[in-house]
């Protein structure tokens, strides 16, 4: 990088010196130019922009510049700081060299820092806005994704508020029954009959159970309420979140014997296979065949 | 010429793609079954026609170090049963040797 950056570099700059600005003045050598080289090297040194040079010489090396600008977009904020030292100084070492001073008028300085400044806002991804030049699509990106942040977050894959559902509080009764206190409030929450969370519940288990007088479910069987939260889970994952925006405010609906879900936010609508109980072995004692 | 030039093709974007979701896949269903205690079952449903069941089984048998049985059922056909929870195992076998893509397994139960 830092090769290839010096070249053009050089050349424009001896373009400049050699044509636009210095040979006229190349023989005079004034008390004041002194001071305008000397402000002139400050003026380098607080840029820090190797592309200002370029920029300087003169608008022939569009392609130069332009290289330059891009190059510095793509680069990481790091090479900035490698660079005015060896910028300035060789800056200067040309200047000693050829034995010419620069006096650039004033007010082409001037305009040179407002194109400066103008670039280096653009550093800071904010005032490319006002350049002429064809806007880089990660620009555009960075842009797109500040303002769709601050204006609505939600969007912006940061969700404020994940959908709460109260992890399922489950006891036991006795040895072999498991209660699930809070189904009724569960299933409220995402807008399914409680009916249908059940038989599902009891098609994954691979159980049977009933719903007591309080409104809890009893499963036959043992299990964990890391379990249940996995088959429930699974059920939200199924029949209620909406597959195109994620949402769970959805409901079912049954047309022909088949189920759809229909997402209240989008107002997608996809359909859902009913709940199979599948096959079920047989446990226990075996009954006797006969004969 | 004009067909060796990938603009010029015809392509209907609404034509089946032929791997998409909405046809019916059969899905192998891998199931769990309580038992009496810790004591599970697994239960192997749809598997395809091309296999033999009973060499899987006893492939199975072998691989799992459990015992387990072929079920006849009326709807659903021939059923392998196992001892103990199998599930992950049964899938990890039918995806590698039997080439079964996972997204036609379902694994039910807890």
């Amino acid at each position: 990088m830092k090769k290839k950056k010096k070249k053009p570099k050089a050349v424009s700059f001896n373009e400049s010196g050699d044509l636009d600005e210095s040979t006229p003045k190349e023989e005079s050598a004034d008390p004041a130019v002194d001071e305008l080289t000397d402000m002139f090297a400050n003026l380098k040194k607080k840029k820090k922009k190797p592309a200002a040079t370029s920029e300087e010489s003169s608008p022939a090396p569009e392609g130069a510049e332009d290289e330059n600008v891009e190059d510095f977009d793509f680069s990481a904020k790091k090479k900035k700081k490698k660079k005015p030292a060896v910028d300035v100084s060789e800056f200067e070492q040309q200047l000693e060299e050829a034995g010419v001073v620069e006096t650039g008028e004033d007010d082409d300085t001037f305009t040179k820092e407002g194109e400066e400044g103008a670039e280096d806002g653009e550093e800071e991804e904010a005032s490319w806005l006002n350049s002429d030049r064809e806007y880089t699509y990660e620009e555009l990106l960075h842009r797109f994704f500040k303002i769709l942040r601050t204006n609505n977050p939600e969007l912006a894959g940061e969700r404020g508020q994940r959908y709460k559902i109260p992890p399922p509080s489950v006891m036991r009764e006795g040895n072999k029954k498991t209660i699930f206190a809070n189904l009724k409030d569960i299933s409220d929450r995402m807008h399914r009959p409680y009916e249908h969370v059940m038989q599902f519940l009891f098609a994954e288990l691979g159980t049977s159970g009933s719903v007591d007088g309080n409104a809890r479910l009893v499963i036959k069987g043992r299990f964990q309420q890391k379990q249940l939260e996995n088959v429930l889970r699974r059920y939200i994952m199924e029949y209620v979140t909406c597959k195109t925006c994620k949402s769970i405010s959805t409901h079912l609906s049954k047309e022909n014997r088949l189920y759809f879900l229909v997402c209240e936010s989008c107002g997608s609508r996809r359909s859902v296979s009913g709940i199979k109980t599948g096959f079920q072995a047989h446990i226990g004692k075996r009954k006797r065949l006969p004969g | 010429m004009s067909t060796s030039i990938e603009n010029l093709k015809t392509f209907d974007p609404f034509a089946d793609t032929g791997d998409d979701d909405s046809q019916p896949t059969n899905y192998i269903h891998i199931r769990i079954q309580q038992r009496n205690g810790r004591k599970t079952l697994t239960t192997v449903q749809g598997l395809p026609q091309e296999y033999d069941p009973k060499r899987i089984l006893r492939a199975l048998k072998k691989d799992f170090a459990c015992n387990g049985t072929i079920v006849k059922d009326e709807e659903l056909g021939d059923v392998i049963q196992l001892q103990g929870d199998q599930r992950v195992k049964v899938m990890e076998f039918l995806s590698s040797q039997l080439n079964i893509l996972k997204k036609n397994i379902k694994i039910h139960g807890f």
